[in-house]
């Protein structure tokens, strides 16, 4: 039960982690990420870095629909946007640190492109001109075979940092997991602050947000350039991390991919964002070794492993959305005030 | 360098633009009868298609029905499945925000995807030949018969709905819900009934479209993959626009099969999405769509 | 007595519905003015006009002494101009802090970075904003024991005052309420009216309000304004506009006019 939680100063009432116990959790946290590749094999270390890649495009797709209320079905056209504008500069030689901004950069730019009627056009339609943009990136990225390689796709050299060669997975953990957590503070300081707070205004009543002197078309041009700049940085480290890609891994597919992760993680929750990147990451692994566990008795059942993960990804999507529409955030909260309050009851 | 330009082609594409653009309508028709009956954009359309045309594979081919036996239980079925979704999903979301019922239609199609692929593979079927294939002749210019028939199909069945909402009670008690569900619940309409049948009703045409689709060309789980391209036609049309969307249905077949025949087969697949930006950047409500207003 | 606001000879049409039709009003600085007449006579028009979300087909609303008729809704507030709504606007999805914060948006300064790295200006600016807001608008609307709790579940007396709070945070100049008694209940209405008193008294804001509870705006108000389909049909104080005839023609009918002349 929580008590004696005093706060005697509004940056202590403001600060993300209050209590002792949450610094506690932090650090326990942080000590766990940075230890376990020691004591864990190659492919759990991968796993984690497309976690860490997952969070950080879940982050900015959150920014722009769960607190701005932009929908954006485009979200993985802007990550292969970063992938092969890392790609590109990469292979003439531009290094590491560069080329991650740069493709952020590059995504945040083409972001603003379908930001721009935003101006005009809210909900639904919004949600169709990023789905155009989708379509017509991906027919982009088949095409255009002097920049990203047409069908076939690019191949990415080996990113080096301060003369390291990231050139396995353990590496690559090393280098996605500081991205992840200073991007996610940054997002989460982004609430803290009159840029947040104008984007969740805008998502809730942008009437009553121009009243209080909010340019919503600023604003949400921002939402859409931070949203996209987060997107081209994890196409960037997508691609670095699988060191090749092709046009066929940023589908809508993926688009809806991150969309799911927020709604069964939370809109409008960096803690969600995390919930939900990590329940999506997970459910393909869990579905695999599933089928792959029935296979012994009906061997066909592997066949059918794309069309079940899809299935089980709709059926996440509708059942979350009637069950539980604010996400596992929502189900962490409450199981939070249950303990904060125990042993009295709600 | 020719000595003049060539009309004929020109003809030739707009004509078979045209004609196209019949079946564009009548799927287009299925997003607006939704949209314009419970105000969803139902992004499973093109699932909607695919089980059409995959139920009836089976009744036809598989079980060895005849065509119209076949198609019955087909639009029995799609129905049966269409009402199913609005009472299990549609239903318990009413009133959520947009995000989240666009959501559940995206998940719903994925889901529907799946299922189809799991039951019947990913395989490439052969449909039946429904449509007559004999080409017309207008002088020099040649137009499969298969596109005339199924612009013809499209417009008997566009024509057919027409009617009924016009003239039908149950037709005119579900505009009146559409419109103004409180209204409408307070005057003795069963709100809930009419939504049920306006997703039934898309449910058919989406399964009478795909069908056709699957005839013109085949049968595989890809089918509904045209359907999101319809997006532009009822964006450039006015999401709660009929006349909209046959109107816009025929501009973007014209479009569609004009860029086709002089920029190349591949661009086609992204002309929808180009217009709809374009649309999207000019005028946003379409040709025929009501405009907005937010009360202060 | 200078007029702060001048609403002159203004226009507003919706296709063929005359909203408003040639209004003229002033607003002296330092004064509770209010806005009345019956349902459908065009005040929240009017409001929605000086706000800068309709555009008057004629006439001209000038503030401070800037004609603003043409500028842009969001840059209105950066003049000193705030208002509340009739349908109470907060932003459900924010705590009542949040909410109040708000109302200081265009007083901060920082950007999408400074606020991402948030150590150093922005938490200097938030901090400042925090200590200003507690000070000036938490303790003196009697809000402090709801402040991290989300709009979405408070009652709708602690609504309105909350919106009154975000209202106050812009430091305005002109504050624009628009009915911010209705639907409370006696007590709820003289609280309401004194911290409207407070404003105008110890914080020398300009009050323009519309509200239809006859006894506030007859007790608080320097000068009334009455508005009929449209038209401006009287103005003065409150009690030459209780006995002008064609106010209790629009209130009362034609019989209770006669009676009265």
């Amino acid at each position: 039960m929580r008590i004696g939680d005093y706060r005697q100063s509004y940056a202590h009432d403001e600060a993300i982690w209050a209590t002792p116990t949450a610094r506690a959790w932090l650090a326990a946290l942080l000590l766990v990420l940075l230890l376990f590749p020691f004591t864990a094999n190659g492919y759990i270390v991968g796993l984690a870095c497309v976690l860490g890649i997952n969070i950080i495009a879940a982050a900015g797709l959150n920014i722009m629909t769960g607190y701005t209320g932009l929908i954006s079905l485009g979200h993985a056209a802007y990550m292969g946007v970063g992938c092969y504008t890392a790609a590109w500069l990469a292979q003439r030689g531009i290094p590491f640190y560069l080329t991650l901004p740069a493709a952020g950069l590059m995504s945040a730019l083409l972001g603003l492109v379908v930001g721009i009627p935003s101006l005009r056009i809210k909900g639904l339609y919004l949600a169709v001109a990023t789905l155009a943009m989708q379509f017509i990136l991906i027919f982009v990225f088949r095409e255009w075979e002097s920049v990203t390689g047409g069908v076939r796709g690019v191949t990415v050299p080996d990113a080096s940092l301060f003369g390291f060669e990231l050139d396995n997975d353990y590496r690559m953990y090393y280098v996605i997991l500081p991205c992840a957590a200073l991007l996610l503070l940054a997002a989460r300081n982004l609430f803290r602050t009159r840029v947040g707070r104008a984007f969740i205004a805008i998502r809730d009543r942008d009437i009553s947000a121009e009243v209080l002197g909010i340019d919503l078309f600023h604003y949400k041009l921002l939402s859409f350039a931070i949203g996209s700049f987060y997107a081209g940085v994890a196409g960037a480290l997508l691609g670095y991390f699988y060191r090749a890609m092709t046009p066929e891994y940023f589908t809508l597919g993926l688009s809806v991919f991150y969309l799911a992760a927020i709604i069964v993680g939370g809109l409008g929750s960096m803690l969600g964002t995390i919930f939900g990147a990590v329940f999506m990451t997970l459910v393909p692994e869990v579905l695999r070794a599933g089928v792959s566990f029935v296979a012994q008795w009906a061997p066909r059942a592997t066949e059918i492993l794309s069309p079940i993960r899809e299935i089980v990804f709709g059926a996440l999507i509708v059942g979350f959305l009637i069950f539980e529409p604010h996400g596992l955030n929502e189900a962490w909260r409450r199981v939070r005030r249950f303990f904060h309050l125990w042993p009295f009851r709600a | 360098m020719s000595a003049g330009f060539d009309w004929t082609a020109l003809a030739e594409f707009a004509l078979i633009g045209l004609f196209s653009g019949g079946l564009m309508a009548l799927i287009a028709l299925g997003f607006v009868l939704i949209y314009k009956g419970t105000g969803v954009i139902n992004f499973a359309m093109g699932e909607f298609m695919m089980l059409g045309a995959y139920f009836f594979y089976t009744a036809n081919v598989m079980w060895n029905l005849a065509v119209l036996p076949a198609l019955l239980l087909t639009l029995a079925a799609v129905a049966l499945v269409a009402a199913l979704i609005e009472r299990s999903i549609l239903r318990p979301l009413s009133g959520q925000p947009v995000i989240a019922v666009l959501m559940a239609t995206i998940g719903l199609g994925s889901a529907l995807h799946g299922v189809v692929d799991a039951v019947w593979g990913g395989k490439n079927y052969e449909m039946p030949q429904l449509l007559p294939r004999k080409p017309f002749i207008l002088g020099d210019i040649l137009i499969p018969g298969q596109v005339v028939w199924s612009f013809v199909l499209a417009a008997l069945i566009i024509a057919g709905f027409t009617l009924y909402f016009r003239y039908s009670r149950t037709g005119i008690a579900m505009r009146a819900a559409a419109s103004d569900p409180v209204t409408a619940y307070v005057l003795g309409i069963d709100v809930r009934r009419t939504q049920r049948l306006t997703w039934m009703f898309a449910g058919i045409v989406g399964a009478v479209a795909g069908i056709v689709v699957g005839a013109m060309t085949s049968l595989s789980p890809a089918l509904g993959g045209a359907a999101l391209g319809v997006l532009a036609v009822i964006i450039l049309g006015g999401l709660d626009s009929i006349a909209g969307a046959i109107v816009a249905g025929l501009i973007i077949g014209v479009i569609e099969s004009l860029t086709a025949g002089y920029l190349g087969g591949k661009v086609r697949d992204i002309v929808p999405y180009v217009t709809v930006l374009a649309i999207l950047m000019i005028r946003p409500y379409g040709l025929f769509g009501t405009r907005q207003i937010e009360r202060l | 007595m200078s007029p702060l606001l001048e609403v002159a000879e203004l226009g507003l049409s919706f296709g063929g519905i005359r909203a408003l039709n040639r209004v003229s009003f002033t607003a002296n600085k330092g004064e509770i003015t209010a806005v009345i007449g019956p349902n459908g006579a065009g005040k929240t028009s009017l409001f929605n006009s000086i706000s800068g979300f309709y555009k008057p087909s004629s006439g001209q609303v000038i503030f401070d002494g800037n004609d603003i008729s043409k500028l842009p809704a969001h840059k209105r507030a950066g003049l000193g101009l705030a208002r509340t709504f009739q349908n109470v606007a907060l932003f459900r999805g924010m705590s009542v802090l949040d909410n109040i914060k708000l109302g200081g948006h265009g007083r901060l300064k920082s950007n999408a970075l400074s606020a991402m790295w948030y150590i150093g200006a922005a938490r200097a600016e938030e901090m400042g904003l925090r200590r200003e807001i507690e000070r000036e608008v938490i303790d003196f609307l009697e809000i402090d024991h709801i402040r991290n709790l989300s709009v979405a579940g408070l009652p709708y007396g602690l609504q309105k005052r909350v919106e009154l709070a975000r209202a106050l945070a812009m430091q305005p100049k002109l504050l624009m309420l628009d009915e911010p008694v209705a639907g409370m209940n006696r007590e709820e209405t003289e609280d309401m009216a004194r911290f409207i008193l407070d404003i105008q008294e110890e914080r020398g804001i300009t009050v323009l309000l519309i509200e239809h509870d006859m006894g506030m705006v007859m007790d608080i108000s320097s000068k009334v304004v009455v508005l009929n389909f449209g038209e401006v049909i009287a103005r003065g104080t409150p009690d030459e506009v209780r006995a002008h005839p064609e106010v209790i023609r629009a209130y009362l009918g034609g019989n209770a006019a006669k009676a009265a002349a």
